[in-house]
């Protein structure tokens, strides 16, 4: 079984089309990088597979559950896919340590001592066990990013959503949390990650997958995205960027 | 040119001249100076008058002739006070009412460290009330009944702050929620309640009670003057609180909603956990002076003949054996207000500031 399986994806913002024909699947324990121009739909597709945003038609299956509006469904599914955003999204008023257990708590079930052993093992497994008992604000923003995947990791996922994790970032930070996801990668996560650190998508992903005004225009392993792309607007992309 | 740094840190700056603060602008400059003596003059002139009146000629002791062609008549608040807080309930039930009162203050600063906000202060203060209900109306457990129109003065001031913001809170919160939906049935609803409260003297909603509620009510349900007035209050302030939260909420970015949502907590989570706590905090000022707001309109119940606080005070003023001594009365009342009031905001601003640090 797929864990993650995309078929025939279309999202319209009013007229705008923003997501066309979108199929996409990825085997348990795959690394799948998503690039292209800002406004293609990367964050779109990736925000459909939790439900944050609605398709119109097509499926998403998630390890077999399909992705509906019904609330129940949803929140099931969201239990089981981690998702690390941009602009981090601590609860800030709730300690690093806080932030970890509420969900494990509330949505596992899991007893207050238990999410805490379960919440400082991932707080040491992204280096920041000594941070737990700091509030949001007064870590940095790589300190709070790491957080943010601790934070999803606790839930146990079956699968990571990175939804541009290094792209609020400033410069010195951004490898401290490229690193842990390496990490998790080397661990054999299944992940979808959209980026523009390319360098990290070509060591890590083992596909890697163009798209550009809503439709995947190429899928192809790492190796032959960066020295042998074949559709010409891949081309055009990568010439463009620095790496 | 290229630079690198090779000796230590360069050295401090010195620190700069401080221009005077506190008291110290009181007397820095002529306009300063000049308005600091104005303001000393005026109290020169004013002040001997009011310390005659109320204390070189105020009376404490004697009978109510003594009172006549005196100053400040203390003596009178002395010998009116029971009946100014606790109304005419029954005299030889007198600590009922003053045991209500010492419960409900009890809670409050009981409630007040944030320590002790967990499950379980709900569930007390909801056993409070109905201890403090049952401790008032009697009619069980050996009590004597005593009915709603005997109630008065401070009791019914508290309990119609404290239940109007109690029920008022959740149905607020509802309201906001409902301005803020995506469905235009219940935005336009909520908008509308909201705005006919919010655009309507609370007295004529309290007269428009009185009216209204036998004709909305089957004839079996015979209301009190007290229930009615705790409905039109309880409404009002969901009102003027639905309004201060929806800012509020507002204020938390919609990731926060998403990244709770993420997690797979159920929407009731997403808002009482992540949400509210984060409005709050960014609305404690305005918050504060809603409540404030509301303490302070339980004083208008006395156009429907109910007794608090103020229209206790106006009656003993009505006692033909003594010379009214308005000012003294209602010094009385508003010092009961300003003890409470200020109170609340002494908490919030301690509120803001602990919450600011936990922060950092």
């Amino acid at each position: 079984m797929t864990a993650l399986s995309l078929t025939g994806i279309h999202k319209w913002y009013g007229d705008f089309h923003a997501l066309r024909n979108v199929t996409l699947h990825v085997q348990p324990g795959e690394r799948v990088v998503i690039c292209g121009p800002s406004g293609s739909g990367k964050s779109t597709l990736i925000r459909c597979v939790n439900g944050l945003e609605q398709h119109q038609t097509g499926e998403i299956l998630v390890g077999g559950h399909a992705v509906s509006d019904d609330p129940i469904t949803l929140r099931t599914i969201r239990s089981r896919v981690g998702m690390v955003f941009q602009d981090f999204n601590l609860f800030p008023h709730l300690t690093v340590l806080q932030n970890c257990t509420l969900a494990p708590v509330r949505v596992r079930g899991l007893s207050e001592q238990k999410a805490r052993d379960v919440a400082c093992a991932m707080l040491e497994r992204v280096r920041i066990a000594d941070q737990a008992d700091k509030f949001p604000a007064r870590l940095s923003g790589g300190q709070q990013q790491r957080a943010a995947i601790a934070r999803a990791l606790c839930m146990d996922p079956e699968l990571m959503l990175f939804d541009e994790p290094t792209s609020a970032l400033d410069a010195e930070m951004v490898k401290e949390v490229l690193d842990i996801m390496k990490a998790l990668a080397r661990g054999g996560m299944t992940m979808v990650c959209v980026t523009h650190e390319m360098a990290f998508a070509r060591e890590v992903a083992d596909r890697v997958v163009f798209m550009d005004e809503g439709q995947i225009v190429e899928i192809a392993d790492a190796e032959t995205f960066f020295t042998d792309p074949r559709h010409p607007r891949t081309r055009a992309f990568l010439d463009k960027i620095p790496f | 040119m290229n630079y690198v740094q090779t000796s230590p840190e360069p050295q401090l700056a010195p620190t700069p001249v401080r221009s005077p603060r506190g008291f110290g602008t009181l007397i820095n400059g002529g306009a300063n100076l000049l308005a600091t003596l104005v303001l000393v003059a005026a109290l020169e002139q004013a002040l001997p008058h009011l310390m005659a009146w109320a204390v070189t000629h105020g009376v404490w002791q004697g009978s109510a002739g003594t009172c006549r062609h005196a100053g400040a008549c203390w003596l009178f608040l002395r010998e009116k006070a029971p009946f100014i807080l606790f109304g005419i309930y029954p005299e030889t039930q007198m600590w009922r009412p003053i045991a209500v009162v010492t419960v409900l203050a009890a809670l409050t600063l009981w409630t007040m460290p944030r320590a002790h906000w967990t499950r379980w202060t709900l569930g007390a203060w909801g056993a409070g009330l109905m201890l403090v209900l049952v401790l008032m109306a009697g009619g069980i457990a050996g009590l004597a009944p005593v009915p709603v129109s005997s109630w008065g003065g401070l009791p019914v001031t508290l309990l119609l702050t404290v239940l109007s913001l109690a029920l008022g809170f959740p149905l607020g919160l509802a309201l906001a929620l409902g301005r803020r939906s995506p469905l235009p049935l219940i935005r336009y609803g909520a908008t509308g309640f909201v705005e006919v409260l919010r655009g309507v003297p609370v007295v004529t909603l309290l007269f428009a009670a009185s009216f209204l509620a036998p004709l909305l009510f089957p004839e079996t349900v015979r209301l009190e003057n007290l229930t009615r007035a705790l409905g039109v209050f309880t409404l009002v302030s969901a009102a003027y609180l639905c309004e201060v939260l929806r800012g509020g909420l507002q204020g938390v970015a919609h990731g926060q909603w998403e990244s709770a949502q993420a997690l797979g907590l159920r929407y009731r989570d997403v808002l009482l956990v992540v949400i509210l706590p984060q409005a709050i905090r960014k609305v404690l000022p305005p918050l504060t002076s809603t409540i404030i707001v509301v303490i302070k309109n339980t004083s208008l119940v006395v156009v429907v003949g109910l007794f608090d606080l103020v229209s206790a005070g106006r009656v003993v003023l009505n006692d033909p054996a003594w010379p009214m001594p308005y000012a003294e009365t209602y010094l009385m009342v508003a010092l009961v207000y300003f003890v409470i009031c200020y109170g609340v905001a002494c908490y919030s601003r301690h509120l803001e500031k602990s919450l600011a640090e936990s922060r950092r």
